[in-house]
């Protein structure tokens, strides 16, 4: 009873808090913020009001969750809501690809500008379809390979809960105008605050069940979990120093300038991209695939030296973003020099995953959930081949500035980050929810050939015009002079934003493949189809070990 | 492996476990252990290259004429920010032949010594701004800010007509010159004190220039959105796009104090 209580005492005060903050708010956005968070802190106090067993505690007798069986309510609605905010994200990305062909499509409210979405699309995909997804995965693969249930369940819900409260934040936020600047780490610094709070908690409870473990070794898929979290933990604080201009305003001012604010951000932003989107999703890789093919990773002794390699080169990778900018000769060089090394623990990664598959090639032809896990290793290669390509100088020189670094992203982020988290979800979803198997495996296939398509003609459309654009800006005539202007070049861009949108609307309707599929795979229905091979589950021995043994 | 039970590198795991004290077997079998080391590999490589750029004296070219921004240059840079202009547009010109025909000479680091954050974007959707002030006229920024293609037909940029409507005082900007004050930027207490006065006087034709221009040299005072009676956002925002790249004098710069 004590617990309901002081549960509902904390979030009467946060209630209170919050209202208190947006009367006294400096600016409008500031006080919508704050009644968001005093709503978010009333429904939780709603919710545990009434949702507590008051008879079951008057007699002292209340449900216990079954230790026999894994925690995975965490899980399950950490699945949900990256179906729910993946949905968010492509869509966003799609209309702003759709305002770049049609400008007019920002339809003259603020609200709806090109400038304001942008930071949208970035981290509905990332932190919100990307970041759920690692989240949910890394509390399902820490119970299973350690044969433990999670430590401290319910800070385990806070994170989950709490997340959702940064992404919303976050996300109203973008709409207000509210942001840094700071390319993926755009939230104000409250909201910063905030998910430190939630990052730490989360921390807490994935540290604490390794600690649970019932096996002696940890597993790699962990190490790589760990790495994920330790580190973003520590590029989003240092990349977030600043001062805000009053704590009753969004408003805030980063405390670094120039050259060193810039180096502070694009270490931050390119390990952004190691932390966030590369060792978790390798994480998943390293559960997963096996998982599905049913063979043993390749060779334990690569993922040791592709593990120490990759974590310790990456991070020197950043000045890359900076090269020919103001920024020290010494420092572009040596982000150049480390990012080319850094192709190497990269395919590392990909070829133990790959050869993972030793023995097990033929089910690429009869399996679709191995088949999207196989393009998402081989767009991984792709992706960590073209990296170190664009970080040389003279490559940098021209492709810098234009849409190829976006067709970069995308190759990496729609064909590595997005099909291994499809494949992931397809994996999860019948365990999760104690179904036989998917509602269909051929809409699996439907969806593998619509993103691939997708992916194929957004990268191309992206390479075409990333390159067009860089050689008409240093074309020069025979007269010596520069031979178009600047807006000839965004007319030369239409022709190839008009396809790139048209890939990615391929590969958004790819995804609503998925969420019917998931969906009906929830509840329970099974699609009358062919059989197509399927990794059988054995629910009855998916649970951790007895504490006792 | 066709049970439930994990680890399909068990049977290499436990040969690790026999293994020398020196063996990856006991960093994955000490969470704490593998935690701290993880951190150090990650710790390295930002340390030695973000932190010399702090005592490396070199990093920042010592040039005449940058000074902090005024009043109304911070709000139109603050709504530059809010919109997302850096997602689009760059403030960085590269030194090469072609961007400095097109642009102007190449950015120096001290030009963004005070910038609060760096806005020197990562993609040229439109161009460059590094060098845009004193390149179009007032009418023409406000023209384009209204409604971009109806003097570049070509262009992709959204409109932002909505800044004309909207005063631009409200933020109290003494407490914004203070926050900057507080991460090193010499606004002088004048300066703090005379924010909101001087916020309204930028963009007042009948103001006497003279004291904000003697505390912000090459200030421009002036009407900028083409309605003297109200100073709006779009005030602050055309006077900042003005300001961008015309505090140095490359004209009177030596070539060694650019390097670097």
């Amino acid at each position: 009873m004590n617990g309901v209580l002081n549960r509902a005492g904390i979030f009467i005060v946060a209630t209170m808090v919050a209202v208190l903050a947006a009367m006294n708010a400096t600016d409008w956005g500031f006080a919508v913020h704050m009644m968001i968070v005093a709503a978010a802190a009333t429904l939780a106090m709603a919710w545990t009001l009434t949702r507590t067993d008051y008879a079951g505690i008057a007699t002292g007798i209340l449900p216990t969750s079954d230790p026999s069986l894994y925690d995975d309510d965490p899980v399950r609605w950490g699945v949900l809501a990256t179906v729910i905010w993946g949905v968010a994200g492509l869509a966003a990305g799609l209309f702003i690809a759709l305002q770049l062909a049609f400008p007019v499509l920002n339809l003259g409210i603020e609200y709806t500008s090109f400038g304001r979405l942008r930071p949208l699309h970035t981290s509905g995909v990332i932190f919100a379809f990307g970041g759920n997804i690692l989240i949910a995965s890394s509390l399902y693969v820490v119970q299973r390979t350690c044969r433990a249930r999670l430590a401290f369940p319910s800070l385990a819900r806070f994170v989950f809960w709490g997340y959702q409260l940064f992404l919303v934040l976050a996300a109203s936020g973008y709409l207000m105008g509210i942001t840094q600047s700071r390319e993926y780490a755009e939230p104000e610094w409250y909201v910063d605050i905030w998910l430190t709070i939630v990052w730490v908690a989360y921390l807490t409870v994935y540290i604490g069940t390794i600690m649970r473990r019932r096996e002696p070794h940890i597993y790699v898929a962990n190490w790589f979990y760990l790495s994920f979290i330790l580190t973003i933990a520590m590029l989003h604080i240092v990349n977030n120093l600043a001062i805000p201009v009053s704590i009753f305003g969004s408003k805030s001012y980063s405390l670094f300038a120039g050259v060193q604010d810039a180096l502070t951000q694009w270490w931050y932003g390119h390990n952004a991209v190691a932390f966030f989107l590369t060792t978790p999703f390798l994480a998943m890789m390293y559960y997963f695939v096996p998982k599905q093919a049913q063979r043993p990773v390749y060779s334990y002794r690569l993922s040791i030296i592709h593990f120490w390699s990759l974590i310790f080169i990456y991070i020197w990778a950043g000045p890359h973003h900076l090269h020919y900018t103001a920024l020290p000769d010494w420092a572009q060089t040596l982000g150049m020099v480390f990012s080319i090394i850094l192709w190497m623990p990269s395919w590392g990664g990909m070829i133990n995953g790959l050869m993972t598959l030793n023995g097990a090639w033929d089910k690429i032809r009869t399996d679709p959930i191995i088949r999207m896990m196989v393009i998402a290793m081989a767009f991984y290669g792709m992706a960590t081949f073209e990296g170190p390509m664009l970080s040389i100088k003279a490559v940098n020189s021209l492709s810098h500035y234009t849409d190829w670094t976006i067709g970069h992203v995308h190759a990496g982020a729609l064909g590595w980050n997005g099909m291994i988290s499809f494949a992931a979800i397809y994996y999860l979803a019948p365990r999760l929810w104690g179904r036989q198997r998917l509602y269909s495996l051929r809409m699996v296939n439907w969806h593998f050939w619509l993103a691939t398509l997708g992916i194929v003609f957004y990268a191309a459309a992206m390479w075409v015009a990333g390159i067009m654009q860089g050689l008409m800006w240093r074309e020069y005539g025979a007269d010596g002079y520069l031979v178009y202007s600047f807006a000839e070049t965004v007319a030369a861009m239409h022709p190839m934003y008009v396809l790139r949108a048209l890939g990615g609307g391929m590969y958004l309707t790819g995804f609503f493949i998925l969420v019917y599929n998931v969906w009906m795979t929830i509840k329970g229905r099974e699609r009358a189809e062919a059989p197509m091979s399927e990794t059988p589950h054995n629910a009855a021995a998916d649970r951790p070990l007895p504490h006792s043994a | 492996m066709t049970s439930e039970t994990e680890g399909p590198d068990g049977a290499q795991g436990a040969q690790a476990t026999k293994a020398a004290w020196y063996s990856h077997g006991r960093i994955e079998r000490n969470i704490g252990l593998l935690s701290v080391l993880a951190f150090i590999a990650v710790a390295i490589g930002g340390a030695v290259e973000i932190a010399p750029l702090f005592w490396i004296d070199r990093t920042i070219e010592r040039v005449e004429g940058v000074r902090p921004y005024t009043p109304l240059e911070l709000a139109g840079r603050d709504i530059y920010i809010r919109e997302g202009c850096y997602t689009c547009h760059s403030q960085m010109i590269r030194p090469f032949r072609d961007e400095v025909e097109r642009y102007g000479h190449y950015s120096l680091a001290a030009e963004s010594m005070y910038d609060h954050p760096f806005q020197w974007g990562s993609k040229r959707t439109g161009p460059d701004l590094a060098r845009v002030g004193n390149r179009y006229s007032d009418e023409w920024h406000v023209q384009h800010l209204v409604d971009p293609r109806s003097v570049v037909p070509e262009s992709v940029m959204p409109t932002y007509a909505f800044l004309r409507d909207r005063d631009v005082a409200g933020p109290d900007m003494a407490a914004h010159l203070r926050a900057l004050t507080r991460e090193g930027v010499p606004y002088t207490q004048s300066d703090i004190d005379k924010a909101n006065e001087d916020l309204l006087a930028q963009a007042d034709p009948n103001s006497n220039p003279a004291d904000l221009q003697r505390r912000y040299p090459r200030a421009q005072v002036r009407d900028f959105d083409g309605n003297p009676d109200r100073t709006t956002e779009m005030d602050a925002l055309v006077a900042y796009l003005q300001m961008l790249g015309t505090l140095v004098d490359f004209n009177r710069v030596r070539a060694e104090e650019l390097s670097q």
